[in-house]
């Protein structure tokens, strides 16, 4: 069986049914409850995955803290967004992202470049060619 | 005289208890935690609008917690930043004194156009605890293979099941309270797999069996587990662990085997069981990036690095105390001990108070209690054993063994930045976070020097060293700090 959000009059934290919302996910609509992050909402609707790895091999949760950057997606136009962190706003447009390498060497992304380059987000991993290793040799 | 500002990053056990103690002691502080809730990973609070009556059910000592968290967030002198994340420490120029500044950022995790701010402390106590350490092993990378703490954090923060037939493998006493939260919320458990066989468990804590007994909270929560466990018939079992993850396009299938004492895999031994979630976790890894921004020296221990303290708490920096998880891996009641000890002095507290007595010594039970876990919970040595040329080790760059063997016994493979380069290993976007440890391991092996050996004069490459702890993105970096708020002191930065 698939993940699954447990039944509110069967949780003995006597947690009340809970305030419906609903997102979009690549254009189709899943559904959830306040409060649930957007992987908890992916996972109780059944997707265990939702991202695509270079290799094209699908990723999904797998530390559910925010360390390993394997469920990220787009969330209203903001690329890199770790859906295990965020919780779910009624309305949230996601889509899925890919680091599929195509032809040229781009990375394939299901959202426009230009969102890309919009939303950038800024980690040692953009320098990591050079100045990374700088930092990485002083005082270690 | 104006009043001493203590910055406490983290606000799970540790944090919580810093705050506390240091508001006691008279300094003003500001609390603050990427979570929109306190209580860490341990008190890991249920979403608000879940409206949950019976939160506690899910927790030990759920009514002491309540109140640490009510006392301390609604203490006049204490400001509680929700939300809100620490990017980055910036360091004094060098010659001068004075603390790290905290820039932060507030707003929902990873959004955009939060507000930045600046917090310029008298005193700073780093409390961001630690995340599940996963060894690689073939198929690790499939959706439904979970570290632990994932399907822990699911059920008690979201109340999400991971699964109907789950199976639970790895190393160390974590297992149980994930096992238990797992049948808890309603899971099947089909068994939870201790990779050290009894022999070494039994010597770890043996040696020393009343220092087990001095974390009475910890021990009666380990004995609750072990009673759930045989009461629903999950079997535990020592000396076994997942070698192995098979399926399309999402686990189905886990391939155990039963381990010598170094983890060497016994041939024959093999068992193929139906799952549909896998949860692993070989300890803990702590979060590193913040105390190695700050400039804190590491302290080599047989179950990994930590930051290294004194007997007060207090890192090689001065000003800046480091407690919980990032200093050794001991579980809440030591965090908590830790965490007092340190808030107090960040505090101006007196150190030499007839209280302090008792949380010392306190404390250093709790190092104690860390040593005997990492000797009753080692990795054996020969766990590389399961790897495959194929097997995936870095995850986000999906780096494989076979690349990083070749890129390693190469000439310029030698040093752990230079494999990192050679084969993209660690350079994804989780920063090393997860494989990171473990090429510093297979590359040291691999080139025949011992972990952390510095090749041919260059210094060690530090797995954690990130300058950027928390993403930031481009526009929020560019915009100017938020004004300050009355009652935090805030830099001119
Ligand atoms: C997922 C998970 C689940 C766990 N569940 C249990 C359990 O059920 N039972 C058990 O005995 N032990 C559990 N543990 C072990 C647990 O870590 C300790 O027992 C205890 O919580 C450690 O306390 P701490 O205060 O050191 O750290 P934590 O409780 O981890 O608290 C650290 C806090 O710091 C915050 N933080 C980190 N970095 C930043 C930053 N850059 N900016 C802002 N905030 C930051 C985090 O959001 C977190 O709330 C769990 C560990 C993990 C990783
Ligand atoms: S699952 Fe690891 S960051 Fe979200």
């Amino acid at each position: 069986m698939s993940p699954r959000l447990i039944r509110a009059a069967a949780d003995a934290t006597g947690r009340r049914p809970g305030r419906p919302l609903r997102i979009t996910v690549d254009g189709e609509p899943v559904t959830g409850i306040a409060g649930q992050s957007i992987a908890g909402v992916l996972l109780a609707a059944g997707r265990t995955s939702w991202r695509t790895a270079r290799s094209g091999a699908p990723r999904g949760v797998f530390c559910g803290i925010g360390v390993c950057f394997d469920c990220v997606l787009t969330v209203n136009g903001a690329p890199d967004v770790r859906a295990c962190r965020r919780r779910a706003a009624d309305g949230d447009v996601v889509t899925t992202q890919s680091r599929v390498e195509v032809a040229d060497g781009d990375v394939a992304a299901s959202q426009s470049r230009a969102e890309v380059a919009d939303g950038d987000v800024v980690t040692t991993q953009s320098r990591a060619d050079g100045s990374t290793d700088g930092a990485a040799g002083e005082g270690a | 005289m104006t009043v001493r500002q203590v910055v406490v990053i983290g606000a799970g056990p540790a944090g919580l208890a810093a705050a506390a103690s240091a508001l006691a002691a008279g300094a003003a502080v500001t609390l603050l935690d990427a979570a929109e809730r306190p209580g860490g990973q341990y008190h890991r609070m249920l979403p608000e609008e879940y409206g949950a009556a019976r939160p506690g059910r899910l927790h030990h000592g759920w009514a002491a917690f309540e109140r640490l968290r009510r006392r301390v967030l609604g203490h006049p002198r204490c400001t509680w930043l929700a939300e809100t994340a620490v990017w980055a420490l910036e360091r004094p120029e060098p010659g001068h004194p004075g603390l790290p500044l905290v820039h932060t950022l507030t707003g929902p995790a990873d959004g955009t156009d939060r507000p930045r701010r600046t917090l310029a402390p008298d005193a700073l106590v780093l409390a961001p605890g630690a995340h599940d350490r996963v060894l690689p092993f073939p198929g690790w990378e499939l959706p439904g293979v979970y570290a632990a703490g994932a399907a822990q954090a699911l059920a008690k923060g979201e109340r999400l099941v991971i699964g109907d037939d789950v199976l639970l493998a790895g190393s160390g006493p974590f297992l149980l309270p994930v096992a238990a939260a797992l049948l808890e919320a309603g899971a099947g458990v089909r068994a939870v797999l201790e990779a050290n066989p009894p022999r070494t468990v039994a010597r770890g804590w043996a040696r020393r069996p009343w220092e087990l007994a001095e974390q009475p909270g910890k021990a009666a929560e380990l004995a609750e587990y072990t009673a759930l466990l045989a009461h629903r018939r999950v079997p535990y079992r020592m000396g076994r662990t997942v070698i192995e993850a098979r399926g399309d396009g999402r686990v189905e299938e886990a391939v155990t085997a039963r381990l010598r004492p170094d983890w060497s895999v016994i041939p024959g031994s093999e068992v193929t069981v139906a799952v549909d979630a896998l949860c692993v976790s070989h300890g803990f890894s702590p979060q590193l990036e913040l105390p190695l921004a700050a400039g804190c020296a590491l302290l080599r221990s047989p179950a990994g690095e930590f930051v290294a303290v004194d007997g007060d708490q207090l890192t090689s920096c001065p000003g800046v105390y480091a407690a919980g998880e990032i200093t050794g891996i001991a579980g809440a009641p030591a965090a908590r001990t830790e965490g007092a000890l340190a808030g107090w002095l960040a505090g101006g507290g007196d150190p030499a108070t007839p209280a302090l007595r008792r949380v010392r010594r306190n404390r250093d039970r709790g190092r104690a209690f860390a040593a005997r876990l990492a000797a009753a919970h080692p990795v054996g040595s020969a766990w590389p054993g399961w790897l495959r040329p194929e097997t995936v080790i870095c995850r986000c760059e999906e780096t494989d063994y076979g690349t990083l063997c070749r890129a390693a016994t190469e000439e310029a493979g030698a040093a752990p930045r230079v494999a990192k380069l050679a084969t993209r290993a660690g350079l994804g976007p989780c920063q090393a976070r997860i494989c990171g440890p473990t090429v510093a391991e297979l590359t040291a092996r691999l080139s025949g020097n011992s972990p952390g050996c510095p090749a041919d004069g260059l210094p060690v490459a530090a797995p954690h060293r990130r300058p950027i702890a928390q993403p930031i993105r481009l526009g929020e970096l560019a915009s100017s700090p938020a004004p300050s708020e009355p009652d935090t002191k805030e830099s001119t930065a």
